[in-house]
């Protein structure tokens, strides 16, 4: 099993004929995943061809219309910063109920709007943004025959039975290929985004690593600002009952350099690395002294 | 993105948040022109004299001076413009005032707190009120958190009116200064949402002795994601020499790079790799000399510009690239490490990790190079060789 994609996974790219569109989902199709179609306004009709292989795919002019012709049920977002708020919400209301946002700098105001939204119906789940995104590796070679759904390498993955959830993208790959080089391998690797907005948090995913039944052990990845770490170790202490490593990144970053005056008032002095992992420490989650030692304390803690 | 105040209060007035009056001097006979005009305006002779610089803190370091008269104004201009000045929020070096904002005085009766901010928790805009104005606010929000007061908005609907006040009531404003709040809230809240601002802070709020509610102090932070929608405004109101030199260029790269004290330079993709590659080159005693994340879509002249920024600096002993290409792919990385040494040579041990997207052909590259690169496996390992290499 895994969570958020598997073999049912069928995927719209929108924004499938720009060049990071292009070249990613053609990684993605190659990798296994079902790339059925793509959305670029204006493009409807035409056959968008992938550069590294033989596959093609249907482009059209609306989510909609994509969705009715090949029957998707997930979207990957590489639509540019100033029309992705737009391309979200148009995949709301196509109902397409898995949208994973790839897009690097999306305005702050274009979220909460795009959140206010999610928050009032049930049926779209939104990853993202500024993430890699979601992969559930397969059992062929190099992993392929799996489901990727973003910008990470595919090939340092492996099919296995931890669980991954970062807000940051470089650092999942770095979990996941010490876990592959271990010799033990992922269920799923997500990447939530470390933008101040997003669509899904670590509360929901971790959730779901504690129903399935393949997830042994996971490995959580923060890094400094906010209280989503404290508040995931407050949700974990009560409803996680598998090994759980974590890391957090900025132990030694400035303090101030980011974070505004009055935005540190809000989260009532907590956001500090060292805040982090003391609420990861009390919730049972064992953190890895270095990024290099993510891998073996999980392992540690699944022998 | 920071701006002054003097351009903060330019803003507030588009949307009708009373200030005081008030014109920037970037001279001493400006400033002295300014308090002249403002006198013969206003009747008054009190005005104040207040240093423009991107950090708070002003007024205990002794950058904002109340002086009466033009003579005592020209005095307070000589003393704070070119004065370096260290704040809490400035570091130990301190800024150097360079630009000064005159303004009338008023007779105040209360100083307040209010400030919109991006909520991460609630994903909303949240309001914060306080009675305790003109003080420390995280010192308030730490000792006595009840005299804090807050609302969020929300997206779908905007500011309502019993939010104002739910506020106002806290805050204990009489019936006319209520009217006066609500006004400048409500522009406030206009402001911070089609301006894609990431604070908006007014410290202190002053109700003046006829009642009237002014920003005697503005604060606007922008959301530099929003950069595209802002351009040419953006453009006129930054003001490049509050900024590093090499942060500036680097940031024209579209690179995030922050300068820091230690020796190694470190070159990375991704801010959460680029934070625990510094994490990583501390825990192995080593002191990074800057956080340098080229980003995922950055073009091989840009990697080229990074690599240049931390070779060109002298406190620089030594190198660490530490990649893990996703959507940045290896070989792009390579041949800008390898353009920027060809181009200023290097003097300086060099660690390179490479993992990810295209990674043969980016050791390829490095391998035929004929620099002298020590490879690394890991993060760990990189960062316990290049801490090594670096003391010589």
């Amino acid at each position: 099993m895994s969570i958020l994609v598997n073999a049912e996974t069928r995927v719209i790219v929108q924004g499938l004929t720009g060049s990071a569109g292009t070249f990613h989902a053609g990684q993605c199709m190659d990798y296994g995943t079902a790339i059925v179609g793509g959305v670029t306004p204006g493009r409807g009709g035409s056959t968008w061809e992938n550069p590294s292989s033989k596959g093609t795919a249907p482009v059209f002019d609306t989510v909609r219309e994509a969705k009715e012709a090949t029957g998707a049920n997930t979207s990957l977002v590489f639509v540019p910063p100033p029309f992705a708020a737009d391309a979200i919400l148009e995949a709301v209301d196509a109902e397409i109920g898995l949208v994973v946002v790839i897009t690097e700098g999306i305005p702050v105001m274009d979220m909460l709007r795009v959140r206010r939204v999610l928050d009032s119906q049930r049926t779209t789940r939104v990853i993202g943004p500024n993430c890699p995104g979601v992969i559930t590796p397969g059992s062929g070679e190099r992993s392929h025959g799996g489901q990727k759904l973003g910008i990470m390498p595919g090939h340092i993955h492996r099919k296995g039975n931890v669980g991954i959830v970062s807000k940051s993208g470089t650092l999942t790959y770095e979990a996941v290929h010490q876990v592959t080089r271990l010799g033990m391998g992922q269920t799923t690797a997500v990447g939530i985004g470390g933008d101040p907005i997003n669509g899904t948090g670590f509360i929901e995913i971790l959730d779901m690593f504690q129903e399935d039944p393949e997830t042994e052990g996971i490995i959580i990845i923060g890094e400094i600002g906010g209280s989503a770490e404290e508040e995931a170790a407050a949700w974990m202490k009560q409803h996680f009952t598998k090994p759980a490593a974590g890391f957090i990144a900025g132990v030694t970053a400035p303090p101030g350099k980011r974070m505004g005056h009055a935005g540190a008032i809000i989260s009532g002095g907590s956001g500090t690395a060292a805040a982090k992992i003391a609420a990861f420490e009390e919730a049972g989650v064992k953190v890895a002294p270095t990024p290099s030692d993510m891998g073996t304390t999980i392992q540690s803690l699944l022998k | 993105m920071n701006i002054h105040e003097y351009q903060a209060k330019e803003l507030y007035r588009k949307y009708g948040i009373p200030t005081p009056k008030g014109i920037p001097a970037f001279t001493v006979t400006e400033a002295v022109d300014a308090a002249k005009k403002l006198i013969a305006d206003t009747g008054n002779e009190v005005v104040v004299v207040k240093a423009q610089i991107h950090a708070g803190g002003r007024g205990k370091a002794g950058g904002v001076k109340v002086v009466k008269g033009v003579d005592a104004a020209k005095a307070a201009a000589e003393e704070i413009l070119g004065q370096t000045l260290v704040t809490h929020q400035t570091g130990p070096e301190g800024k150097l005032v360079q630009r000064l904002y005159v303004e009338q005085g008023l007779p105040i009766e209360e100083e307040m707190y209010l400030a919109l901010v991006i909520d991460r928790e609630q994903k909303r805009v949240a309001v914060m009120a306080s009675t305790e104005g003109g003080v420390d606010i995280e010192e308030v929000a730490e000792h006595s958190p009840e005299k804090i007061f807050k609302v969020w908005i929300d997206p779908a609907v905007g500011l309502q009116g019993y939010q104002m006040r739910q506020l106002a009531f806290g805050l204990g404003l009489s019936k006319k200064a209520m009217k006066g709040f609500g006004k400048l809230l409500a522009g406030l809240a206009e402001l911070f949402v089609k301006e894609d601002c990431s604070i908006a802070e007014i410290n202190p709020l002053v109700v003046t002795k006829d009642e009237e509610v002014i920003a005697l102090d503005a604060k606007v932070n922008f959301d530099s994601n929003a950069h595209f929608r802002h351009a040419a405004l953006w453009n006129e109101l930054r003001d490049l020499t509050e900024e590093a030199q090499t942060e500036i260029e680097a940031k024209d790269a579209g690179l995030s790079y922050i300068q820091l004290d230690g020796n190694i330079g470190c070159l990375v993709n991704g801010a959460g790799l680029a934070m625990s590659t510094m994490d990583t080159i501390q825990h192995f005693g080593g002191s990074p000399a800057n956080f340098l994340d080229v980003g995922g879509g950055a073009s091989q002249e840009a990697v080229t510009k990074a690599f240049r920024i931390i070779l060109s600096s002298d406190a620089v002993k030594g190198i660490f690239v530490n990649i893990f290409g996703g959507i940045m792919k290896c070989d792009i990385i390579a041949n800008g490490v390898v353009a920027a040494t060809k181009e200023l040579g290097l003097e300086v041990p060099l660690v390179v990790r490479l993992e990810g997207t295209n990674v043969e052909a980016g050791k390829a590259i490095l391998r035929d190079s004929g620099l002298n690169i020590t490879p690394a496996d890991t993060m760990a390992e990189g960062a316990k060789k290049i801490v090594e290499l670096a003391k010589g």
